[in-house]
């Protein structure tokens, strides 16, 4: 079962509230995927050990000019300026590449090769708990997320339970970190910001035919904007997490509020099961 | 013209917030939301919108069941899993590469451009906005950033604004590389965290790798001055000019809701230090403008 956990807004708490759940479950049964791959935050609460580490390559086109006759096809077809005639060189421009290999087929004369990008890193390792966390790492300077989002998701066992850290925002990372998830937590900020960004990612889980509930952080006890939207929307607020300064301090830290704070560590259990529950009623459990 | 783009790696550091209150403090500027697929600057600049229009992204492809005959040429050769064994094209999965169009024998695949978003062009007190709403789960993010920076420097020519300022996008990807590239000085706005100090550093070489050079400003910083202190060490030792500290204040969020600028709204502590974030980053703009002239 994939229980992603996702905001719209940044900085909401997705990576607290994680890591939190995943170090209250019993016997270290759930597997964490940071998938905020352009700035993973995972691995600085759950300390994971031993890491293992693996470059992910993207492929792009090659162009070999003794077998280049320059008939332009290849440019034709590639929908990304990923690849032009420029006299009698062919150009290739590697970062605007999708990797369609739509170029290497269409050339009649054999003239491209797959040759490979580095996306960034996928980075494994278990912490002193036992909780196994993967993550990727977007190299500096890569623009596309996407690919290396779908290499972390590709390591998740179907039969486990996981929880994916999702990236902020609502276009292609966060939906290829939604997408194929059985169930959905959104970390729901009680400001009007918080409520205008949930609102757009409740609209793509719909799309996107994931259940979902909500959790919210930050609670000040006086906004109800999130619970009358919930209200509206029939979706079920699992647990409100409270701001405290205190709470905010040991979070800064990078430690566990569930080891810190004993009222946050009863918070976070009963999230879990709540949270357990839920999910297996969407269905979709294996 | 200059153009000023507030980053943070780290979402929810208060980019939005402090880029309202900058919006509010310059005497003439464009201001850009480039958050596209979480815009929220809107939310809090009192505006009046002129101008709405769609705004046209990638293709997508779609196979007329009419017309297929199941030949399978298509599924063989997409790289990205987005057709069904029964021939019909998942529009999130596709990457709109038209590789499917191209081979298809019997031409059973449309290929049209897609509306992305509607882009949009407002009045505020100090001078134009212009924004988006991307559309639920579309792509070209980084092409709608690329094209409202476009419009925010046509106005800024025609109309003699100085000063344009870009509220940027979370992370370092695609939108981010969008909303920094050309651009004359960036604000990180971060907080005084693990995950802020790690996303900020990543931000920073990027900043680097893009030759831009870098402020920084550490909101909520009594959160934890231990924090702070180490960021503004950070912030020496790599070139970044520190910008100031903005305290942990309330008013910020109620400021939200009232839909204002924190700095129209509050005279508070918080208030007080982003005034003093926004004197430190213009001088050096304009100090550097003159040198350049």
């Amino acid at each position: 079962m994939i229980v992603t956990i996702a905001s719209g807004k940044g900085g909401t708490g997705k990576t607290t509230v994680t890591v939190n759940l995943a170090a209250c479950a019993p016997n270290a049964e759930v597997q964490v995927f940071d998938c905020d791959v352009e700035e993973p935050n995972s691995h600085l609460f759950l300390k994971p050990e031993n890491c293992s580490k693996e470059p992910i390559s993207t492929m792009v086109p090659e162009v070999d000019m003794e077998k280049c006759t320059l008939c332009k096809e290849c440019e034709k077809i590639c929908q990304f300026s990923a690849i032009t005639t420029i006299g009698k060189k062919v150009m290739t421009f590697p970062e605007m590449c999708h990797s369609c290999r739509g170029c290497e087929m269409v050339c009649p004369d054999n003239a491209i090769t797959a040759s490979s990008r580095v996306l960034g890193d996928l980075i494994k390792g278990t912490n002193s708990a036992g909780i196994p966390l993967t993550w990727g790492e977007l190299r500096v300077g890569e623009a596309m997320s996407p690919p290396l989002i779908e290499q972390v998701k590709a390591r998740i066992d179907p039969k486990a339970i996981s929880f994916v850290d999702g990236p902020p925002g609502t276009s292609c990372p966060a939906v290829a970190a939604l997408r194929n998830s059985d169930f959905a937590l959104l970390v729901a900020e009680p400001t009007p910001f918080g409520l205008n960004d949930l609102a757009l990612t409740v609209e793509a889980l719909k799309k996107l035919d994931v259940p979902m509930a909500f959790v919210i952080n930050r609670d000040d006890g006086k906004s109800r904007v999130i619970d009358d939207y919930a209200a509206k929307e029939g979706i079920e607020i699992l647990a409100r997490l409270p701001f405290t300064r205190e709470a905010a301090a040991v979070c800064s830290k990078g430690l566990l509020l569930v080891d810190e704070i004993p009222e946050m560590q009863r918070l976070f259990k009963d999230l879990y099961s709540r949270l357990m529950q839920k999910a297996d009623k969407g269905g979709k459990i294996k | 013209m200059k153009e000023l783009t507030i980053i943070s790696g780290k979402g929810g550091t208060g980019k939005t917030s402090v880029t309202a209150s900058f919006a509010f403090l310059a005497a003439s500027r464009v201001v850009v939301d480039a958050d596209v697929d979480a815009a929220n600057l809107f939310l809090t600049l009192p505006h009046t919108t002129l101008q709405t229009e769609s705004f046209l992204g990638g293709r997508l492809a779609e196979i007329d069941p009419g017309i297929c005959t199941e030949c399978g040429e298509c599924l063989e050769r997409c790289q990205f899993e987005a057709i069904s064994t029964d021939f019909v094209v998942d529009p999130i999965a596709c990457e709109g590469c038209g590789v499917c169009v191209h081979y298809c024998p019997v031409d059973a695949i449309s290929f049209e451009q897609q509306t992305c978003g509607e882009r949009f062009l407002s009045n505020t007190a100090n001078g134009p906005m212009v924004h988006a709403r991307l559309g639920i789960a579309q792509e070209n993010s980084g092409m709608l950033v690329s094209a409202l920076r476009q419009q925010a420097r046509e106005i800024a020519k025609e109309n003699n604004i100085p000063l344009i300022i870009v509220d940027g996008p979370p992370g370092i990807g695609c939108p981010v590389i969008a909303s920094i590239t050309n651009a004359d000085a960036l604000l990180i706005v971060t907080e005084p965290s693990m995950s802020g100090m790690h996303d900020m550093e990543r931000v920073k070489r990027l900043a680097d790798q893009m030759r831009v050079p870098a402020f920084l400003c550490i909101n909520k910083a009594d959160l934890n001055q231990e924090k702070a202190d180490l960021m503004k060490a950070f912030a020496r030792e790599n070139n970044i000019k520190f910008a100031g500290e903005i305290p942990f204040d309330r008013d910020v969020t109620a400021s939200m809701n009232a839909g204002k600028s924190l700095v129209e709204f509050s005279q508070g502590p918080a208030s007080q230090a982003v005034q003093n974030v926004w004197q430190n980053v213009t001088s050096y703009v304009n100090d550097t403008m003159n040198r350049l002239a």
